[in-house]
């Protein structure tokens, strides 16, 4: 399209087809994303008139990242294959991360059990039926031992999915590493610690916004200090969609979220530089191919952008979105689940050729029950086989420059600002959570969504259009209801045979130190090494920082 | 307007954080003309049955998701026989295979479970049904 | 049914939640069923909680309920949300903001719809409101929607009227809805960590010192309910004001008034339901209304030609 004269002609073009392929059929149904969002039948230059090549896109590895965080991307290495993963006790999920290690994924990603995540001891009367199920139980010190026995902590990085005790369990995690040899400064991995959205997706809170806030930035400025490896938060999108939100606003709510965080390390008195760029990012990958490549790719165009001019950032780091990538949940079905190997499939493939730093394959039973040895190796395999066989990561960001993915990348980054200026007048996200903002957006796009489904405007095959009649059994993984004893009568032993006077005082200094503004990470860390449970330890904040009460909304 | 409602408890019980569902067919069970009471996340059994005594519900809806169903059902079950409410429906749904759906139904733990890939409709006609 | 509210007031809590399903639900039996209650009422303080949705209604109620348990006091709670106009269903929640008080037994918690009572607080959850009374409960906590004119309603049916506010933040208390200023015994505003409340405390007074002459000022108290802060002031003021309408004999005169207006509407009913119920008998509605909507007749002589169709102005001798 260099000159006037040639787009003119073009358009004349343009209009004729248009004219035609109005006139031709069109098969029923509507033409948007899973989200809602209406596709045009056509991109062409013309979608791209006002795209900078320069400013919007840029080189992988360069300002403003739209292409990619590192220079090479996969041409360095490839993303890392890195399985959640955790069931039963302590030695059922070691058992299971020694198989994936050898099976050739790359690093380590743990599921706790809802006791765990919630903040209960396996003992506790809440705890009942619910040890071990949907994920590893992790009561104290000793439980994280045996999770990582013979696996090399100065080798493998491990990413663990844990929120309102996420202080708690990462520094077992640490003192773990401190007794394997490893040091501080060498250990890598990641902790969710995303509170916010707790609030608004996951729901799996225990104290009030701002003590939550609190112990968030105590992780950030220790980690700062302390453990240089680590990646202090993994502000998620993840659960967001999950709950039923669309794409744009999986983008923007995440975002909005990783600005609040940076806003209160910056309020704690922390330089910008020195946390942001241990932030990371956790995206889903659901099934709208060109929706979700195009979600990541924003989303890495916008924080730059932020982060530089907004928050005045100006290392480099603190600018790059890192993100792992896990297949969307929701999107799997327990109709003919074997389908749900194919779904899996594309919404891997959508991640890669967004760019994700790190992935996890959903397993075809996951509906159902955690996954088989057999389901969760088929996951690996497809990770592996678009690593090695497919070609697409032989070459970097290889869909830029499509009038399509280009305009639609540039759509998502317009509605996701429209967003931000909403929660601004709402007076920032955590005002915004108070009143539902949120939580009511989610709510709503989730209900339009099974209603389209329910009226088969959206269509779920094997569920509500091309059913078989046959129902094909597949094993399903059952959790041993003995986990449960077998874990209370370790716990008990483990407190009868613990120093307990060192216990009681640790926890005393904790309850102290957590009434002022005290950097809680160190007096936890010894709490841990004294094995003091992470339900004792919960317990006792609980009692400073009261517990979070939802607002519901519909 | 007609003043006789069908009055649904939609409970969380359990540990389980996952209310995508629990609200969503909570708002078509208000669509459909039934009042809804929502007792909001992390119940517990008695907690459950206290609120279904005291909101005097012909119905009881679980959403569990987190597989802890076999030990949750029947507690809450016996709960409400022990209230004298044991000709209230108790419906579940979440993540429970059908072998274990078969048998909560069987041990007369639950009248009717209802798992991904059920409409909202499906839930809806159910209830109705039962009360016509 | 007699069984029923034998164990109603011997303290069964299935009995209670039954019978105000019964009452609910328009039961056959429920004149029958007040009438044998109401020997029973008149002991309980009903107290109506009103305001905007969002205001934090549910978790003042809440924390109210800590108070009143501390004193030794049982309570009840009706707690009524909107009735969709669409669909007739409703969503309930207000009941999850007061989940510390679920197991305790001396706390009895209802929700209701407005189920399509044109406004005002509806016969259902006054009907409700004796049972609690009946039941034994100290204190009767009606939270209500606070859109229309439930607001202005709950005065007729509480003895003390809390209506909650939040800081101004840009609207001003001038532009709140003619009548909720008339009728509140206690201004709440909640949420006051937000900013714009010491203006809102300001015109609230401000209003206030414009009505001269009455006898009880309203008590204009700022709280943070998912705090509990103010919490002790506002239940200071409740207890100040019952105090006062006991002492100045307020508290009979209102009572009696209540009364009142229960007899009335309680033979306005049953009026009503004998006339229309004999009147369908015998004239085809649907028709009449057609003839008149064509002006071929009117509503004023056809309304005394239905009633002399059911002889209601023959003298009885």
């Amino acid at each position: 399209m260099k000159n006037p004269e040639e787009k003119t002609t073009f358009n004349q073009q343009l209009e004729k087809w248009q004219d035609q392929v109005s006139s031709m059929d069109k098969r029923p149904g509507s033409f948007t994303t899973i989200s809602g969002v209406p596709l045009k039948p056509l991109y062409t230059p013309l979608d791209l008139e006002k795209l900078d090549f320069e400013a919007d896109l840029g080189l992988p590895g360069s300002y403003p990242y739209t292409r990619g965080v590192q220079d090479n991307m996969y041409r360095g290495r490839y993303w890392t294959m890195r399985q959640f993963s955790g069931f039963g006790d302590a030695f059922d999920s070691n058992r299971r991360y020694r198989y994936l290690l050898e099976q050739g994924q790359t690093g380590l990603s743990v599921a706790f059990d809802l006791p765990t995540i919630m903040g209960y001891d396996s003992d506790h009367e809440r705890s009942l039926g619910e040890v071990g199920r949907c994920g590893v139980a992790i009561d104290s010190l000793e439980d994280m031992e045996v999770l990582f026995s013979r696996i090399p902590l100065d080798q493998v990085t491990t990413s663990m999915t844990i929120n309102g005790p996420a202080a708690i369990i990462w520094c077992m995690y640490l003192a773990n590493a401190q007794n394997q040899g490893v040091g501080l400064h060498q250990v890598g991995g990641t902790i969710q610690n995303d509170i916010l959205k707790e609030y608004i997706a996951q729901k799996s809170w225990i104290f009030p916004p701002d003590p939550s806030m609190r112990l968030i930035t105590d992780i950030l400025a220790f980690a700062a200090d302390h453990v240089p490896k680590w990646n202090t938060i993994s502000i998620s999108g993840y659960h967001i969609r999950e709950a039923g939100s669309t794409a744009v606003q999986e983008l923007a709510f995440t975002l909005a979220d990783g600005f609040a965080y940076v806003e209160a390390g910056i309020a704690a008195g922390l330089n910008v530089d020195t946390f942001a760029p241990r932030l990371s990012f956790f995206f889903n990958a659901h099934l709208d191919f060109f929706e979700e490549i195009c979600k990541y790719r924003a989303a890495r165009r916008i924080w730059a952008r932020h982060l530089k001019e907004r928050y005045g950032a100006k290392d480099p780091r603190s600018l790059k979105l890192r993100f792992h990538t896990q297949t969307a949940g929701c999107s799997l079905t327990a109709q003919e689940p074997e389908n749900n190997i194919v779904r899996t499939t594309l919404e891997a493939l959508s991640a890669v050729l967004g760019g994700t730093q790190s992935l996890h394959t959903n397993s075809m039973d996951e509906v159902l029950a955690l996954p088989t040895e057999k389901a969760v190796t088929i996951a690996l395999r497809t990770q592996q086989i678009i690593a090695h066989e497919s070609g697409v990561a032989n070459t970097i960001d290889p869909l830029a420059g499509s009038y399509f993915v280009e305009a639609l990348t540039n759509q998502m980054e317009e509605e996701a600002e429209a967003y931000f200026e909403r929660i601004e007048k709402l007076g920032g996200v955590l005002k915004a959570i108070d009143c539902g903002f949120f939580q009511q957006e989610i709510a709503d796009a989730a209900y339009l969504f099974q209603q389209a489904v329910d009226k088969q405007e959206r269509i779920v095959v094997g569920v509500n259009r091309f059913n078989s009649d046959d129902k094909p059994q597949i094993e399903l993984l059952k959790i041993d209801p003995a986990v449960e004893k077998k874990q209370v009568e370790r716990l008990k032993k483990l407190r009868e045979k613990r120093d307990n006077n060192a216990v009681s005082n640790a926890l005393n200094d904790l309850r102290i130190a957590a009434k002022t503004n005290e950097n809680l990470v160190p007096k936890i860390l010894t709490a841990v090494k004294c094995y003091a449970t992470g339900g004792e330890i919960v317990a006792l904040l609980k009692e400073v920082f009261g517990e979070y009460r939802e607002k519901p909304l519909f | 307007m007609s003043s006789k409602k069908i009055r649904v408890l939609v409970a969380k019980p359990g540990l389980d954080g996952h209310d995508r569902g629990a609200k969503v067919v909570a708002r078509a069970l208000r669509d459909a003309g039934m009042e809804v009471i929502y007792t909001g996340l992390h119940q517990t059994p008695e907690q459950v049955a206290e609120t279904a005594l005291q909101e005097d519900v012909e119905v009881v809806g679980l959403s569990i998701l987190s597989g802890a169903h076999m030990t949750l059902v029947p507690k809450i079950k016996r709960l409400l026989v022990e209230n004298s409410m044991k000709e209230v429906l108790l419906v579940v749904g979440g993540i429970i295979s059908e072998e274990d759906a078969g048998a909560l139904i069987t041990a007369g733990d639950a009248d009717q479970v209802f798992t991904p890939g059920d409409s909202l409709d499906k839930i809806c006609e159910y209830i109705n049904g039962r009360f016509a | 049914m007699q069984q029923l509210v034998e164990e109603l007031l011997n303290g069964n809590r299935r009995a209670a939640a039954r019978l105000i399903t019964l009452v609910e639900n328009d039961d056959r039996q429920k004149t029958e069923l007040l009438q044998a209650i109401y020997p029973h009422t008149g002991q309980a303080y009903v107290v109506g909680i009103t305001g905007a949705p969002g205001s934090g209604k549910s978790s003042l109620v809440d924390k109210l309920l800590q108070e009143a348990r501390a004193e030794g006091l049982s309570a009840g709670v009706i707690a009524v949300d909107p009735t969709s106009p669409f669909s007739g269903g409703a969503i309930l929640g207000d009941r999850i903001r007061m989940q510390d008080h679920a197991l305790d037994q001396e706390i009895f918690i209802r929700s209701m719809g407005t189920r399509g009572s044109l406004g005002g607080l509806s016969r259902a959850t006054r009907e409700a409101i004796q049972v609690l009374d009946a039941f034994g409960k100290d204190l009767i906590l009606v939270e209500t929607v606070g859109v229309g004119q439930s607001e202005v309603d709950i005065v007729k049916t509480a003895d003390s009227t809390i209506v909650v506010l939040t800081p101004a933040g840009g609207d001003s208390v001038q532009t709140l809805k003619a009548g909720i200023m008339e009728i509140a015994d206690l201004f709440v505003i909640n949420k006051a960590d937000l900013p714009g409340i010491e203006r809102t405390v300001t015109e609230i007074n401000m209003m206030l010192d414009m009505k001269n002459g009455a006898p009880w000022r309203p008590a204009v108290i700022p709280t943070v309910s998912i705090r509990g802060e103010g919490i002790e002031a506002l239940w200071s003021a409740l207890k100040e004001h019952r105090h006062y309408l006991e002492e100045s004999g307020h508290l009979a005169e209102v009572r009696l008034k209540r009364v009142r207006r229960e007899l009335t509407e309680q033979v306005e009913y049953l009026v009503k339901s004998r006339i229309w119920e004999e009147v369908k008998e015998k004239i085809l509605l649907e028709e009449l209304f057609e003839k008149i909507a064509r002006r071929e007749k009117d509503p004023y002589s056809s309304a005394c030609e239905l009633l002399d169709s059911i002889k209601f102005f023959e003298q009885k001798s």
